[in-house]
């Protein structure tokens, strides 16, 4: 079968680091990733079965793996070579349509007795993660055994299996493991709030599903979002964002907001009571810090690298900075339904081939700048572009 | 004799007009036939001896005792002065402030009158540096009271010194400066460049909290005001006069000096001088000089272009010194104000042309931005008649002037966010005023900085936008010409890159074949619009 596969070469890896630092999305072209024909994978288990995508998105995480400059924290919790992919949606052998819950909890691992936080459902925080008769992943997408949704065919858990309704459309179901991240993010907010101000940093996909999310769980009042480009702006505003300000802006709006005074070196003196960063950059998390409100939270949902910050405000006004990693099967089947709610569908501008995937990764990385969201493999027939 | 103000009918022969274009010029030719220009008068002859008119004002002053004769031992006396938003540009060395402020401390010294203080009466404009001080009543006068904390700025924040005088029939709130209200006598010394200042509005305004200003600064004020250079059918001067019998109730004896200047602004050297000559008189010396400086602006920074112009002083001339009760004194001062700037003209026009320079009221040694070019141009020359409008209703106003999206981050802090936030939200003055102005007004931040640093008030730039609220609704549309496209556009009007794609867009508005005619301002010149 056909497959983009991510293998462990060092000196590709370097070259995708300085290519992607070069230009965004760069790496695919240099780097450890390469179209492949392989085997088709061995069912871990009985129980496992057989997904054979149709959309697999690219997400934020793939392409600092592919640009290079993911964190090292994530090498012993992936295994090599490994099939990108974990934005899926696909159809088992027998014919149903289903979204891949893709987070490899103990009961995928084989893991018995399952760990105190897998048997309270929260399979996010598994406190086995790497272990048991699986090679580690952290995600389907980041392990050897489990492939990835870069091909023409995966295994998976039946605990990561969630059908899905004749009537929602591929595209609005790969958007719902993404939005699955951001409804766990605004349930987490929501158990803190109801906030009278949110700020939700990035208007990427992940933080245009936020503020849906974040709307429909009810985590506060007034909203305002950064936005890069045009139209994230309008779909911000869609989405639930009050208001929506290029990135530079926000720290003045918030004070303007909050009547905050403004310390040498922005910082000020008091913010909106949770920044939701769904970026992850040293510069976001650094804004986050100076805009939330003593004893605020941040809620870092776009993810991070090695990153340096300044924590001393974070010390001296007891603000929080909370991570947000995944989600539960109960967020996902909430997701599903949010989904169909938004018709999240329109957030897939363009489809490839995974014989296009340099172009594809360029596309995803370039996203913004170039009028789109999310960027998406088509498995199902031969590619079409739509942006 | 200095030639007056005059309407140029242009035809084919006309040579192309100068337009100020922010720290730059251009050259615009106009259609024949169907434009004409109006022309500021040349400047009035200045008074040979200035010292002696400025005694001989205080002295003999109208419809109140000579100034000595109000000074005694023992009282209280203040000195208000006009701030850094007049004249423009900045008057040259020595500012007629600091000659006035001069013979009033003499006499006040003469009389054994040692409890004196000044006051820079700037309203919720920005405070003044030390430079700025000492450049308006000189240095002599700086460094005799600056340092006793006997000079300082009017603080319009101040509730401890602030006195609420009542209210008017109209129930507008009189709240000005306590140790203005609270002294035997008040000296305000004006500058008036145009007929709206001065009056009542020195004390009124200059030296009141955003508690009483808001009642005449305002979009309600300011659409009846037509307009506000015309004293007589001003809103906000009606509101100021009436301000000003609630402070001569209260018992706060004012006595007024006013002083005009000449059009004077840009001097006899080049290449500054050929700014005031009309086009078909410049020589080859002045055409030659002309491009010069437009070559060497081109191959400067922005930055450097703006230290250039701001540090241009004015060499006006004195025309005036007139002192006494408010009332009368202003009657006078608005006749010699008019004698410089009024030009007869006959009849609207569907386009009005102006090119604004790199100055207003509000960017003296700062930044001409976005929302100052609106103010400048919808607010100020605009309002430059008597009468009617100069353009008809419905009708278009085209400006020149770059628009940079570029602000002073000292001086207009709550611009910035007025840009950033209001604008993008509505460019309604009345929707603007109910929605967002209390927000600002109120924020502490720009009352801090308002207080303690040198910003403008946190709600000045909503005065600037009210100031154009008039045009606006009178106005089919507005073109600026040469403008950052996407500052043009927040403030909610057209950009065009050449006069004539302008005039294309009028068009669309006015029809085919309009009447044009250009404000050809500065020097400073005022249509009387039959």
């Amino acid at each position: 079968m056909r497959a983009l596969q991510f293998r462990r070469k060092p000196g590709k890896y370097v070259a995708a680091g300085v290519a992607g630092r070069i230009a965004a999305g760069k790496g695919a072209s240099v780097g450890p990733l390469k179209l492949v024909d392989l085997d088709d994978l061995k069912l871990p288990g009985d129980d496992w079965v057989r997904l054979r995508p149709r959309l697999a998105g690219i997400c934020g995480s793939d392409l600092a793996t592919i640009d290079g400059h993911s964190s090292r924290y994530f090498e012993p919790i992936v295994s090599f070579p490994f099939t990108p992919g974990h934005e899926v949606v696909g159809d088992l052998e027998d014919g149903t349509r289903a979204v891949l819950i893709p987070v490899l909890s103990c009961v995928t691992r084989g893991i018995d007795p399952v760990c105190s936080a897998c048997a309270a459902g929260r399979t996010n925080l598994c406190g086995r993660i790497a272990f048991g008769h699986l090679e580690p992943g952290l995600q389907s997408g980041f392990c050897e055994d489990t492939g990835g949704g870069w091909s023409a065919e995966m295994v998976a858990h039946p605990s990561q299996i969630l059908p899905i309704p004749d009537d929602l459309s591929d595209e609005a179901a790969v958007m719902v493991e993404p939005l699955a991240c951001a409804v766990h993010a605004a349930r987490k907010a929501a158990a803190r709030g109801p906030h009278q101000r949110i700020a939700v940093i990035g208007s990427g996909t992940l933080g245009l599903l936020t503020l849906a999310a974040l709307r429909s769980e009810g985590a506060g009042g007034s909203i305002v979002a950064t936005a890069k480009y045009p139209h994230q702006h309008v779909l911000a505003r869609g989405l639930g964002a009050d208001q929506v300000v290029s990135p530079r802006v926000l720290p003045r709006l918030v004070r303007s907001l909050t009547g905050a005074f403004v310390l040498d070196g922005g910082q000020l003196t008091d913010g909106v009571e949770l920044v939701v960063d769904c970026v992850g950059t040293e510069a976001s998390l650094t804004q986050a810090l100076q805009v939330v409100a003593p004893g605020g939270q941040i809620l870092v949902v776009g993810m991070p690298g090695h990153t340096h910050l300044d924590l001393t405000s974070l010390w001296h006004r007891e603000s929080t900075i909370t991570g947000c990693y995944a989600y539960t099967r109960a967020d996902f089947e909430r997701a599903l339904e949010l989904g169909q709610e938004h018709d999240l569908g329109r957030l897939v501008s363009a489809t490839y081939p995974l014989a296009r995937y340099e172009e594809a990764i360029e596309h995803a990385a370039n996203a913004g700048m170039r009028g789109a969201v999310k960027i998406a493999f088509d498995l199902r027939k031969p590619a079409k572009t739509r942006r | 004799m200095p030639r007056p103000g005059f309407v140029l009918d242009v035809d084919k022969s006309t040579p192309p007009i100068l337009f100020h274009h922010g720290e730059g010029f251009r050259l615009e030719k106009l259609p024949a036939d169907r434009s004409r220009v109006i022309y500021p008068g040349e400047p009035l002859d200045a008074l040979d001896d200035v010292e002696a008119e400025i005694q001989a004002a205080l002295l003999n002053p109208l419809e109140m005792d000579p100034l000595p004769e109000l000074l005694n031992p023992g009282m209280k006396l203040t000195i208000a002065f006009d701030d850094v938003s007049l004249p423009l540009p900045p008057m040259k060395r020595p500012d007629i402030r600091q000659r006035v402020i001069e013979a009033v401390l003499d006499m006040a010294a003469a009389a054994g009158v040692d409890d004196v203080h000044l006051i820079a009466a700037l309203a919720l404009h920005r405070r003044m540096t030390e430079d700025e001080l000492r450049h308006a009543v000189g240095d002599r006068v700086y460094d005799a009271f600056a340092p006793q904390g006997a000079l300082y700025n009017h603080d319009a924040e101040d509730p401890d010194n602030l006195a609420y005088l009542g209210e008017t029939k109209h129930g507008e709130e009189v709240e000005i400066n306590k140790r203005a209200a609270e002294s035997d006598l008040l000296v305000y010394v004006n500058i008036n460049i145009v007929s709206m200042d001065g009056g009542h509005k020195s004390t009124a305004t200059g030296l009141a909290s955003y508690r009483a200003i808001k009642h005449h600064h305002n979009v309600h004020t300011m659409e009846h005001s037509k307009s506000f250079m015309d004293r007589h059918n001003s809103e906000l001067h009606h509101s100021n006069w009436r301000m000003g019998k609630v402070i001569a109730d209260a018992g706060v004896k004012v006595f007024q000096i006013e002083t005009t200047i000449n059009n004077d602004t840009f001097g006899d050297a080049l290449p500054m001088s050929v700014l005031a000559k009309r086009e078909w008189e410049w020589t080859a010396k002045d055409r030659v000089s002309f491009i010069g400086m437009q070559q060497g602006l081109k191959r400067i920074s922005g930055s450097t272009r703006r230290k250039i112009f701001q540090a241009h002083r004015a060499p006006y001339g004195v025309t005036s010194v007139t002192a006494g009760a408010i009332e009368p004194v202003h009657e006078r001062t608005l006749q010699h104000c008019f004698d410089q700037h009024l030009v007869e003209v006959e009849g609207q026009t569907d386009i009005l042309t102006m090119g604004l320079p790199y100055i207003c009221p509000y960017n003296v040694n700062s930044i001409m931005n976005p929302i100052l070019v609106m103010c400048l141009g919808l607010g100020y020359f605009f309002n430059m008649y008597r009468g009617k409008p100069l353009v008809r209703e419905g009708g278009v106003l085209i400006m020149t002037h770059p628009t940079p999206w570029e602000f002073h981050p000292v001086h207009h802090p709550s611009y910035i966010d007025f840009f950033e936030q209001v604008l993008a939200d509505t460019t309604d003055p009345k929707e603007i005023e109910q929605k967002w102005e209390k927000q600002f007004a109120e924020d502490e931040w720009y009352r801090h900085l308002y207080r303690t640093s040198y910003a403008y008030h946190g709600v000045h730039p909503f005065y600037m936008w009210y100031w154009g609220s008039h045009a606006l609704k009178h106005l089919g549309r507005v073109i600026i010409v040469g403008g950052d496209k996407r500052a043009v556009h927040r403030l909610g009007f057209k950009a065009a890159s050449t006069l004539n794609d302008a005039f294309e867009m009028a068009e669309d508005v006015v029809g085919r074949h309009p009447t044009i005619t250009h404000l050809k301002n500065p020097p400073i010149v005022m249509a009387d619009v039959k």
